[in-house]
């Protein structure tokens, strides 16, 4: 083994004298204080080497022994992964003893005496290549695959699988023989390094079925596509974290990975201790057994928020090669990217745009990359989603993180301050943010055929009314209320009326949080027949007076349950409220 | 402990730092310049860099370092209750030594799985914050404040309200006329045996500043995890704080990101804010600090940061139609209200409070709308007037009341200015809460 001896700090930046040759990525471990510190290769130059420690770096002394393992940063994967709660570097939380995390403390990420029960897929002399199903066993209430391992290369010949039966992790499942007769023996746990693509599929293609989540600004207006990628980018206290919890609970998804990026441990906290509570709406089972929870807080070390939202996206690949759907949520990216300018400071680099290094733009197009919806070799289908939030300096787009992601993320949810300030919830501005799958033809069709036909356009339109309604809102305040034509109170006031009644929707109401993809389509088809009447007021005070009270009634159908007793009441109400005026407008006419 | 390492070659000297050969020096160690602390923030080989608190004037390139061989220390027991301390937790005060268990200042971070869901609602009787932006134990808040206002008074005020069983001040920068204030204010209120101070004053090194938050957060630690108590902590400023993380920075040719400060800003603040905890065993930290701003503005670096590790933040704001300072219910925020408003508050708490501050952003729009010449109608003017009454009766932050009280003040501003479907509220909390035998004032 390689070895080495420390000869410089600076913060969790380590100097090393290695003595044989060394390779940039691999992980090292420092001896110090009866413990082991892991750390990563970020730079050699021959015998000397700088290292990120993923701890702290307090109890390492000058001329402490450095053990180089020559591997990259790898994590476990295997059934028990849905339910845990890792840190950045898949050490299960829950097992480790104590109050406080101390430095150097690691704990198993899979469980090593827990029996599952296996039922073969592969057959004894079928051929088979890296990702193929060998057998299933149950997690939770999900079919996990038992895969040849993702890291064989060429094609293999099944020379046995067990039997159905109850086996541990480790045990020996089957046997596959190599082209050229090795032997390789498979168990249900293989290793992966994080940092390279699970990549066994067949092929990759372009998203075109919308991914549920249950926010009526997203899924209507702004859609994503399964095997999609989208952020959302905000000033502090616009409602990053509660959108981004809310799309993690109510999204149609078999798997949910949610990494907590350098962000508040309360947070997590809340996730924690709802999740076990919440039910998942298409299986009636709990939400946290389809959620796997991957925190490095804040005040947890800084080096492992880089790993943390590696470690996520593998796991989530992982799954996605059992021909799953996969949801994937980081909050946040900024606080990575902020992780990686650190380091760069510290090791003297010349520095890009905002003190961050200069690669930043690749490093994030590459990460959002590995989402997609795949097709596997045996024809099923998986798909990675990928929502990342993003925390820009001083509420500024124009920063490079938000830049960045913005030239890969297909999908943007831009949080406004003022309709924040507003209180106007989810504060996604409705014009600024867009999503490229609407214009996808795969995505119209496919909308076309499980939503209504021409969906897409009756979208678009109600954008149109959205954007004329803020148009007619500035002539408005430029002019004074009556010096524009009362239809300019009408477009505002339609405008407003979606947003009340659509773009907003109250997270913290069980009814409202949660809009099946049926209910939008009533709303958004009801909107628009109410935003393509015509309307007549003689006057531009009855137009605010008319609509605040269809937003009232909207809300309060909003807050009923769907075609129930009390939404058909407000419906009527809706409807005489909107008969009403057509009747005064025959008559005056 | 082994022999002490002592050193007289110091090679090389700036404002806040200096350099000397030494054998065995660790990161963080603290370290001692003609008896003067420093801490070890580089080695290299054998040339360990210091970070000298009380700056380097005096020090000569053969001056003493001695090594401590541990981390800075505070010495922690029952006797901290009722002491005023320096930045590295002298008393200066005049009392007797401190003595206890000698513990490490950083500690290590509370296992995420092993905290409790904040949801101990914390009163203050302000409505700017109980009723609009609720806080409860184990939050993290800071005030956000021009330097013009009162907010050393408002800390004061709601440390005195709020209950607690010890109140840890952080005194950073601060100028002696409010140390004095936090003095007598806690001598006056006869609370002595529940306070522990650890001050920096302006007077004091800058640099001295930074041991202060993780001091008091080692003070804090001790009372709510080995005592199990209930501990509030108070910063301020904690925008003099940062400046201090910027000189040490600069002086180690950092490369400086926005606002030139340095890199690790984020971090740093996080390290000390995520110290609040709620534990399970009842124990909890709750950090309420104060940021100074400059002119209001919240995209520098320091508020920016601050505000997005924060659980919120409370905006001072000089409101010159009541010539009062109130909670500005925009800008202010508290992450964790949800925990306990309409659970352990009464159920309209949610409803009414998102209705109040809608109808102020209408009042507001009203008042752009008059200042552009436009005329108001019937309604700006109704709400103008609920504006002035809100602002009056809730929103200032002289305002002493239990949140029923609010909650029923509330409706009642409601119900004086506005028609029923002016106010957006759920029907079934309409038909309890409002009264239709009052008519409307407008």
């Amino acid at each position: 083994m390689n070895t080495g001896k420390v000869t410089g700090v600076i913060s969790n930046l380590i100097f090393i004298e290695a003595v044989a040759a060394v390779t940039q990525n691999e992980i090292c471990f420092i001896h110090a204080e009866n413990k082991k510190l892991m750390a990563e290769v970020i730079k050699v130059e021959g015998s000397k080497i700088s290292a990120q420690l993923f701890e702290m770096s307090m109890t390492i002394k000058m001329g402490s022994q450095v053990d180089f393992t020559g591997k990259m940063l790898e994590i476990e994967l295997g059934p028990g992964i849905l339910s845990k709660k890792y840190d950045g570097l898949q050490n299960d939380l829950t097992k480790m003893s104590g109050l406080f995390i101390e430095i150097g403390q690691t704990s198993a990420a899979l469980d090593s005496d827990i029996y599952y029960k296996f039922t073969p897929i592969g057959k004894a002399g079928e051929t088979v290549k890296a990702g193929d199903w060998l057998g299933s066993v149950k997690e939770n209430w999900i079919d996990h695959k038992i895969m040849v391992p993702f890291a064989l290369k060429g094609t293999y010949i099944i020379e046995s699988v067990v039997e159905e039966g109850d086996y541990l992790i480790h045990d020996i499942v089957a046997v596959l023989t190599s082209e050229n007769g090795e032997k390789t023996e498979v168990s249900m746990v293989q290793k992966w390094a994080v940092k390279r693509t699970i990549d066994t599929y067949k092929q990759k293609i372009r998203p075109n079925k919308i991914l549920q989540t249950g926010l009526r600004v997203i899924d209507t207006l702004n859609p994503i596509a399964e095997g999609g990628t989208g952020y959302i980018p905000g000033p502090f206290g616009t409602g990053k974290t509660v959108l981004q919890q809310a799309i993690a609970k109510n999204t149609k998804a078999d798997v949910l990975i949610n990494v907590a990026c350098g962000e508040r441990a309360n947070e997590v906290v809340e996730i924690f201790t709802e999740f076990p509570k919440l039910t998942d709406p298409d299986t009636g089972r709990s939400l946290d057994e389809k959620t796997t929870i991957i925190c490095n807080t804040s005040n947890m070390p800084v080096a492992a928020r880089e790993a943390s939202v590696y470690v996520g996206m593998t796991i989530a690949e992982y799954y996605r090669a059992m021909g799953l759907k996969v949801l994937i949520l980081a909050d946040s990216t900024s606080r990575w990217a902020q992780a990686l300018r650190e380091m760069s400071n510290r090791m003297e680099e010349l520095p890009g745009q905002d003190a961050f290094p200069v690669e930043l733009p690749a490093v994030i197009a590459n990460f959002y990359s590995r989402a997609g919806t795949t097709q596997l070799n045996n024809d099923e289908w998986g798909s990675v989603t990928f929502i990342g939030t993003v925390s820009p300096a001083g509420g500024n787009f124009k920063e490079p993180v938000t830049e960045s992601t913005g030239k890969v993320a297909r999908c943007f949810y831009a949080l406004s301050q003022k309709r924040a300030d507003a209180k106007r919830y989810p504060a996604i501005d409705p014009m600024a943010s867009y999503s490229k799958y609407l214009d996808y033809p795969e995505f119209v069709e496919n909308a076309d055929s499980n939503i209504q036909k021409g969906w897409v356009t009756q979208v678009k339109r109600c954008k149109d009314l959205i954007r004329n309604g803020l148009e007619a809102r500035d002539q408005i305040s430029i002019l004074g209320d009556d010096a524009v034509p009362v239809d300019y109170h009408v477009l505002f006031w339609i405008s407003e009326m979606i947003d009340f009644a659509l773009i907003q929707q109250d997270s913290f109401d069980d009814l409202d949080m949660k809009t099946p993809l049926k209910r939008q389509q009533y709303m958004l088809n009801k909107l628009m027949d109410i935003g393509e009447t015509e309307f007549h007021f003689d006057e531009f005070a009855e137009v605010a007076t008319f609509f605040k009270q269809v937003i009232n009634v909207l809300k309060q159908m909003n807050y009923s349950a769907f075609d129930s007793a009390q939404f058909k009441k407000h419906e009527k109400e809706l409807n005489k409220l909107l008969q009403d005026n057509k009747e005064k407008t025959l008559i005056e006419s | 402990m082994g022999f002490k390492r002592i050193y007289t070659r110091i090679s090389n000297i700036t404002k806040a730092t200096c350099t000397l050969k030494a054998e065995g020096a660790r990161y963080g160690e603290l370290a001692r310049i003609n008896g003067m602390p420093a801490q070890v923030i580089s080695v290299i080989g054998e040339n360990v860099t210091l970070q000298v608190f009380a700056g380097t004037e005096g020090v000569s390139s053969e001056s003493e370092v001695v090594f401590t061989g541990s981390q800075p220390l505070l010495n922690v027991s029952d006797l901290l209750a009722g002491r005023f301390l320096n930045g590295y937790g002298e008393p200066i005060d005049g009392g007797p030594e401190l003595h206890g268990e000698a513990r490490a200042i950083k500690g290590s971070a509370v296992n995420p799985i092993k905290r409790s869901k904040p949801s101990t609602l914390l009163a203050t009787g302000i409505a700017g914050i109980d009723l609009n932006n609720t806080l409860v134990t184990g939050q993290k808040i800071p005030f956000f404040a021009n330097a013009d206002q009162p907010y050393n008074q408002v800390l004061a005020e709601v440390a005195m309200r709020a209950e607690a069983d010890k109140i840890i001040l952080g005194g950073m920068g601060l100028s002696n006329d409010d140390y004095l204030f936090f003095k007598n204010t806690f001598t006056n209120a006869g609370v002595l045996n529940k306070i522990v101070c650890f001050i920096n004053t302006s007077e004091n090194p800058p640099l001295e500043r930074l041991l202060i938050p993780d001091m008091a957060c080692t003070a804090a630690e001790y009372f709510a995890n080995d005592k199990k108590q209930k501990v509030l902590v108070l910063l301020t400023d904690m925008t003099l704080y940062a400046d201090a993380l910027a000189i040490v920075a600069n002086k180690m040719d950092q490369i400086p990101s926005k606002d030139s400060m340095p890199g690790s800003l984020y971090s740093d603040l996080a390290s000390i804010y995520e110290k609040s905890v709620q534990f399970a065993h009842g124990g909890s930290i709750t950090i309420i600090g104060v940021t100074t701003l400059s002119e209001g503005d919240i995209t520098h670096a320091i508020p920016d940061n601050t505000g997005y590790i924060t659980e919120g933040q409370l905006f001072l704001k000089q409101d010159t139609d009541i010539g009062k300072v109130i909670v500005d219910p925009f800008r202010s925020l508290s992450r964790l209200k949800q925990n306990v408003i309409a659970k352990k508050t009464r159920e309209d708490h949610p409803q009414v409070m998102n209705a109040l501050v809608r109808l102020y952003a209408d009042a507001k729009d009203a008042k752009t709308k008059k200042e552009n010449g436009f005329d108001l109608n019937e309604y700006d003017k109704r709400c103008l007037e609920f504006a002035k009454d809100y602002s009056r009766r809730l929103l200032a932050v002289d305002v002493n009341m239990s949140i029923d009280q609010m909650l029923d003040t509330g409706w009642e501003l409601l119900q004086n200015y506005f028609k029923k479907f002016e106010v957006g509220i759920k029907e079934e909390i309409m038909n309890k809460y409002w009264n239709d035998d009052r008519t409307i004032k407008a």
